[in-house]
């Protein structure tokens, strides 16, 4: 079926019945309840949760099969942004014309970086792209002011000529929009307690991400995914096998990086904004975490990852230490307060060092990511019947 | 015909004279073993000719054509493939996908951008990578981590990946180094057996005559970056020179 075999489509299906239903998924506490603030069922974060898996689909292509990290790749997001944002301007506030910019423009960006970049592996790669990332943060935030606003970065005005839209009645703000259909718009379900929420932005985006995901299969299992893996492999043997590497390092990197621009794309046609911290090197390190938490190499695995940290990013540095104090109201004030001192650095600002925490156990003991970790669960309870069927399958030695 | 043209070729490397006026013509189909004690430039010839190293002076032609100047992947797609000294394979990936790679490289040339066909869906290239590991007797470890075989089944899973190009000119790098004698015995077989059933030169760089004698059809003997005798097998055993090149010295009468 689509050109998938038989456990590639199974995994798909599930994303996408999981991205359909994530407003459901992600609201598991009726909103009274003292657990409603685990809720991840909004628009904002859900929208997160899809773009920055985006983003990290189209790292892992890279180096998931090729093996080159680029700690550079928030440039093309930012890149990426910065074109819609001037499609929103110039020509309408329509998203589809920002996002197919976003993406040719990344790509072009990439491919100058990428030619240069590439010249150099392992370490030296990693710092070559750091320093392009690097540059282009500190011009988007000096130099090219006109361009990208500086600091303050950009936002669709008013006064904007956006050629292709009707001028917008006074006192009126520019929206984003696909043909008509608002992006901020929400449909509010309200079942005894439980209110889900379903925005057009997210599922705009989520279908984009379900297209961006098969489209990563595709590559993945085809035979330009061998040649990369075959990069990541044995260079030498590729060269004295007939096959220039270099254009398939490059191929891959211009692919990641557009995926990088869209991500960058879809941002902007959420918020309708953009600055130059999106590329500053702390959101590049991100998606390598993202990446190597998930699983690097894995169809599903960086998706995962961008869920789990945004996730954290978002929910758990909401907690705060009088949050904690409610939790834990029915214990002696004594108790009460060794627990908060002990939970507390690991919740609201730091939630950072729970993030560290995580990702280090899961380098140590599941180097596969979270897709291992799920493998192992899976083998866990599976065990008993797949026994027999293992060894017969397995080839003699 | 010859089919491997080396004429007059030289490489320095600072003060050291690797490769010295080397001229030597290897014959279409045929087994040529090129050998010689530690240092003679033996390494540093394969390395031309496989456009690792450009030479100083000289030129080298396959089949008409210069190698001069020409990459790694472009004399591969040429028709010459080449063995190392310690098997390269791609490690990590199974032995199918090993056998894959080089089938795409000769159908689809140094790179080509078709990431939309699943890997499965390409009939000819899968039918030919099942066909060429029955061939090698390795079907039943089509799944195997290609890291993970022994020695001697890397080797040949080495063998095979350059077999499945049907290259015109094969380069051993010292084949049997490092082997136990058994094992040496059945990389002799092995080729053997590809010469014989195939239209093919094998040109061999190796330390151990056992092996040149089992198989050379002829060979060059090299000392000191120079080529000193070109001669058949039987005619080499007792010449005066080669003894001098490795022994320093022959013994008179």
């Amino acid at each position: 079926m689509l050109g998938l075999s038989k456990s590639d489509i199974r995994i798909f299906l599930l994303v996408v019945v999981l991205t359909i239903f994530a407003p459901f998924i992600l609201n598991p506490f009726p909103e009274a309840s003292g657990l409603a603030q685990f809720n991840a069922g909004y628009p904002d974060l859900m929208q997160r949760f899809v773009i920055f898996g985006i983003f990290a689909i189209g790292f892992n292509i890279l180096f998931g099969l090729t093996g080159y990290l680029s700690f550079g790749h928030a440039a093309f997001l930012g890149v990426g942004s910065y074109a819609a944002i001037w499609m929103m301007k110039l020509l309408t506030m329509n998203v589809i014309p920002g996002i197919i910019m976003s993406v040719l423009i990344a790509g072009i960006f990439a491919v100058a970086v990428g030619y240069i970049s590439l010249k150099r592996t392992g370490i030296y790669f990693s710092i070559l792209t750091l320093a392009f990332a690097q540059m282009s943060f500190a011009l988007a935030y000096s130099v090219l002011t006109p361009i990208t606003g500086g600091e303050t970065g950009l936002q669709p005005k008013i006064s904007d000529p956006r050629m292709l839209d009707a001028a917008l009645a006074s006192g009126e703000a520019p929206r984003a929009n696909l043909f008509g259909l608002e992006m901020g718009t929400s449909y509010e379900l309200a079942l005894s307690g439980w209110v889900f929420t379903f925005n057009v932005g997210y599922y705009v985006a989520a279908i984009v991400m379900i297209i961006a995901l098969y489209i990563a299969i595709r590559i993945f299992r085809s035979p330009f995914g061998v040649m990369l893996r075959a990069v990541k492999s044995n260079q030498q043997r590729m060269r004295y096998t007939g096959l220039n590497p270099k254009p398939y390092t490059l191929a891959a990197f211009v692919i990641s990086g557009m995926y990088a621009g869209l991500a960058g794309g879809l941002m902007v046609a959420m918020d309708t904004q953009v600055g130059p911290e999106r590329m500053f090197w702390t959101a590049s390190g991100e998606v390598v975490l993202m990446t190597i938490l998930g699983g690097t190499g894995t169809i599903v695995g960086p998706i995962l990852g961008a869920g789990l940290i945004k996730y954290m990013e978002n929910i758990l540095s909401k907690i705060n230490a009088d949050i904690l104090y409610e939790w834990f109201a029915m214990l002696p004030d004594s108790i009460a307060d060794i627990l908060v001192f002990v939970i507390y650095p690991f919740i609201g600002k730091g939630w950072h060092l729970t993030l560290g925490i995580i990702f280090m156990c899961v380098v140590i003991f599941l180097p596969g990511g979270l897709v291992e970790g799920g493998q192992r669960i899976g083998n866990m309870f599976g065990r008993k019947k797949k026994t027999e069927g293992e060894k017969s399958s397995q080839p003699a030695e | 015909m010859s089919i491997l043209e080396i004429k007059n070729v030289s490489k320095r490397f600072g003060g050291l004279k690797a490769l010295d006026d080397v001229n030597i013509s290897v014959k279409e189909n045929t087994v040529h073993a090129i050998i010689g004690p530690n240092g003679a430039g033996k390494s540093t010839l394969l390395n031309v000719l496989v456009g690792k190293l450009i030479p100083d002076e000289g030129s080298v032609e396959f089949d008409g054509n210069s190698l001069i100047g020409r990459k790694p992947h472009e004399i591969n797609q040429m028709g010459v493939s080449r063995v190392f000294q310690t098997p390269e394979i791609f490690g990590d990936m199974t032995v199918y996908e090993n056998i894959l790679i080089p089938l795409f490289a000769k159908r689809d040339g140094a790179f080509r951008l078709h990431c939309i066909e699943h890997v499965e869906d390409e009939k000819d290239i899968v039918e030919k990578a099942k066909k060429m590991l029955q061939d090698v007797n390795m079907y039943e470890k089509l799944g195997m981590r290609a890291a993970s075989l022994s020695r001697g089944d890397k080797r040949r899973l080495e063998m095979a990946m350059c077999l499945s190009q049907e290259p015109r000119l094969l380069l051993l790098d010292e084949p049997t180094a490092g082997m136990a004698r058994a094992d040496t015995n059945n990389t002799i077989d092995l080729l053997r057996e590809i010469r014989e059933t195939r239209d093919i030169t094998l040109a061999i760089i190796e330390h151990d005559m056992h092996v040149v004698f089992s198989l050379a059809e002829h060979v060059t003997v090299m000392a000191r970056g120079t080529p000193l005798v070109d001669d058949k097998p039987e005619n080499i055993k007792g010449h005066p020179k080669v003894q001098e090149a490795y022994l320093g010295g022959h013994k008179e009468g």
